[in-house]
């Protein structure tokens, strides 16, 4: 059936032949499941897709539970599990729950926001580049926290708040300079590189301006970490992810639709518009979020969501799969950069900088292999 | 035109049927930010009909059929379909009514033929009715209708051009929609695969009963497919009616500025139009000072 297959796909002269028949050489059959009830109740499974969702999470968890015994007091991964559930004795208690718990968390959570706002960011603009890396978010919730840090010298909660308020305009603006009668991929990704490359210019200015501890506190809030964060920051993050992860993916199966383009889901019913405001908006809020709270952690958004199709194989936005992804990336990035460099410790937006980076490059190497770019 | 009549029955009546028609535009001025395409247009889509709207590059074909499917909203008059502003309706339910194929749509990568006509269901499902069984066999009988279920596991982006776009046409029929609205299906694609889209369309019409619209830019295939031929100009409709009894040659002139002849299509006794040789236009230029026919092609480039 398949030689059959293939021999017609030559006799119909496409250029794409050769690598499609490739391609569904290895193809595996798609194992879509729909579960139904008997009250007219249907739901459809990817099950490749909930497979590679439920091994990242446990993979984040796994990761997280290593991560909790990693520091200059050790703590068994047993030990670290005990102590969780509430079984653990007094010293370990409080260097579980009171230290390294809330920083797991914080990078969990940040993780799970820049996977799903990439996801979102690059589903959008039908662009693997449009992720808030490249769309200066980052660059803009930098320039607000800068200006707490070197105008008013403010604390670690106006800098969150700077770094908030700087994110939610610069995709504000973004919005609304690349809308004319919808929004589209190619506007969206230049304006964002010039929106970047504004923010990238108001940063340098203001860290000249900056006189030497602001400088240095500037540096180290600029390549994103998760050391010194407490409960204060998990609580408002898992709010903020409580309310816009289930808004957003009730919202997927319109997003799925545009992928083919703005006519087509409109054809098909969906309201694209307002689909596409409200996922915007949220994919700004988690990405502003998730940079305030640990910084602009760089390259997650972006490699969040490839390398979670890649897993999928499943065509549409991914959505799960990349927060699952961002959370586990997240967190073993965290680990890596406690752990590989001994005691100098690395923020951990250098380890993701430089795993992304490397990433980017492949990414961009087997893409003009394959003729794509 | 035709739809005059309707007009004049139903002023003053905004919310009552204007016509018995399904769909219709009624006065519509339509306009992209400043730039107008069409003024006071009215057009009647005849239920059961394979209505093609054809005419000269620019004179609204495609914005007309963009309006009528909603896409467009007209900065005045209204699209009414089963006597409903259509942008006032619930955006599910005109889906379930028309459909549209678009000039310009993206197959997403990696994308199985089976998994793109599913998406067709779209405004039949929930989130609690994902995909029932009746979606299944809707998807499974249109890539047969469309000759594409044997491909149904092969990816979008592997497929010749013509297969791609039955593929398309495939997922719209899986809309089941009763209204069916095509912009250029045959554009970009060679004359035998232009011919088996355009059977496909007729058999949708003749053996299902489906309202197709059209926008064709060959003026023969509009001729031997067409049951109801809509000839636009300018933003105006030049004539409407079946295409024995419309298409002259001085029509074709008066649309397209060209001058030819009509026969009888020797295959099925439909108007064919011969283009006249270059040289007798030529002279027919000369004898006229050359104004005519210049006039008219500065006319139609200002329209775009």
């Amino acid at each position: 059936m398949r030689t059959a297959l293939k021999k017609e796909a030559t006799s119909e002269e496409n250029d794409d032949d050769v690598r499609g028949a490739a391609r569904s050489a290895v193809k595996p059959v798609r194992a879509n499941r729909a579960v139904r009830a008997p009250g007219g109740l249907s739901v459809r499974l990817d099950v490749r897709a909930l497979t590679v969702v439920v091994l990242l999470l446990l993979a984040a968890l796994a990761a997280s539970v290593v991560l909790i015994g990693t520091g200059d007091f050790p703590i068994s991964a047993g030990d670290v599990l005990r102590t969780l559930v509430g079984d653990g004795n007094a010293g370990q208690e409080f260097i579980v729950n009171e230290l390294r718990l809330p920083r797991v968390l914080v990078g969990l959570l940040v993780g799970a926001a820049l996977g799903l706002g990439g996801a979102l960011f690059q589903a959008l603009s039908r662009n693997p580049l449009g992720s808030p890396d490249i769309l200066g978010l980052g660059q803009g919730a930098t320039a607000g926290a800068l200006m707490m840090i070197v105008l008013f010298s403010g604390d670690a909660g106006q800098v969150t708040v700077g770094a908030l308020v700087g994110g939610l305009a610069t995709g504000l603006a973004i919005y609304l300079l690349a809308w004319k009668r919808g929004v589209h991929g190619y506007r969206l990704v230049l304006v964002g590189i010039g929106m970047s490359a504004i923010m990238m210019a108001v940063n340098g200015y203001l860290l000249t301006k900056a006189d030497l501890v602001d400088a240095a506190r500037a540096v180290v809030w600029m390549t994103g970490s998760l050391s010194g964060r407490d409960w204060a920051q998990v609580w408002p993050l898992l709010g903020l992810c409580a309310v816009l992860v289930p808004l957003v993916l009730a919202n997927a199966r319109g997003l799925r639709m545009m992928e083919m383009g703005d006519d087509v889901s409109y054809a098909l019913g969906v309201r694209v518009e307002r689909v596409r405001l409200l996922l915007m908006l949220s994919a700004v809020l988690l990405t502003a979020a998730a940079t305030a709270a640990a910084g602009p952690v760089s390259f997650v958004a972006l490699t969040a969501p490839q390398l979670a199709r890649r897993l999928t194989r499943s065509p549409g936005p991914n959505l799960l799969p990349s927060l699952c992804m961002g959370a586990a990336l997240l967190v073993s990035a965290d680990w890596i950069s406690q752990r590989v460099f001994g005691a100098d410790q690395l923020p951990v937006g250098v380890v993701t900088g430089v795993l992304g980076g490397v990433y980017l490059l492949w990414l961009l190497v087997t893409e003009r292999k394959a003729g794509r770019i | 035109m035709s739809a005059g009549k309707g007009n004049e029955n139903s002023s003053g009546l905004n919310n009552r049927r204007s016509t018995v028609n399904r769909l219709s535009a009624d006065n519509v001025t339509l306009a992209y930010d400043q730039r107008v395409i069409a003024e006071q247009l009215s057009v009647e889509i005849p239920d059961n009909s394979f209505t093609v709207i054809v005419g000269p590059n620019a004179c609204g074909k495609s914005t007309l059929l963009r309006a009528l499917s909603r896409m467009l909203k007209p900065s005045q008059g209204r699209v009414l379909l089963d006597g409903q502003v259509i942008q006032s309706m619930p955006a599910k339910k005109v889906a379930r009514t028309l459909g549209l194929l678009p000039q310009s749509s993206i197959a997403p990568d990696g994308i199985t033929v089976a998994d793109l006509v599913g998406r067709g269901r779209y405004p039949h499902q929930g989130i609690l009715r994902q995909w029932s069984t009746e979606d299944e066999r809707v998807v499974q009988e249109s890539m047969e209708q469309t000759g594409v279920a044997e491909l149904a596991d092969r990816y979008v982006d592997e497929l010749s051009g013509g297969q791609r776009q039955r593929v398309w046409i495939a997922m719209a029929l899986a809309q089941q929609t009763p209204l069916l609205l095509l912009d250029e299906p045959t554009t970009y694609l060679d004359i035998q695969h232009q011919i088996d889209v355009l059977d496909l369309c007729a058999q949708l019409h003749e053996e299902q009963g489906r309202t197709l619209v059209a926008v064709l830019h060959d003026l023969n295939h509009a001729a031997r497919y067409a049951t109801h031929l809509i000839a636009l100009r300018g933003g105006a409709v030049i004539a409407e009616g079946a295409p024995n009894d419309i298409v002259t040659a001085e029509l074709v002139e008066d649309v397209f500025g060209l001058r030819c002849q009509v026969i009888d299509d020797p295959e099925t006794g439909t108007p064919l139009v011969v283009p006249a040789a270059r040289k007798a236009r030529e002279q027919v230029r000369k004898e006229r000072g050359d104004q005519g026919g210049r006039a008219e092609k500065v006319a139609a480039t200002e329209a775009s």
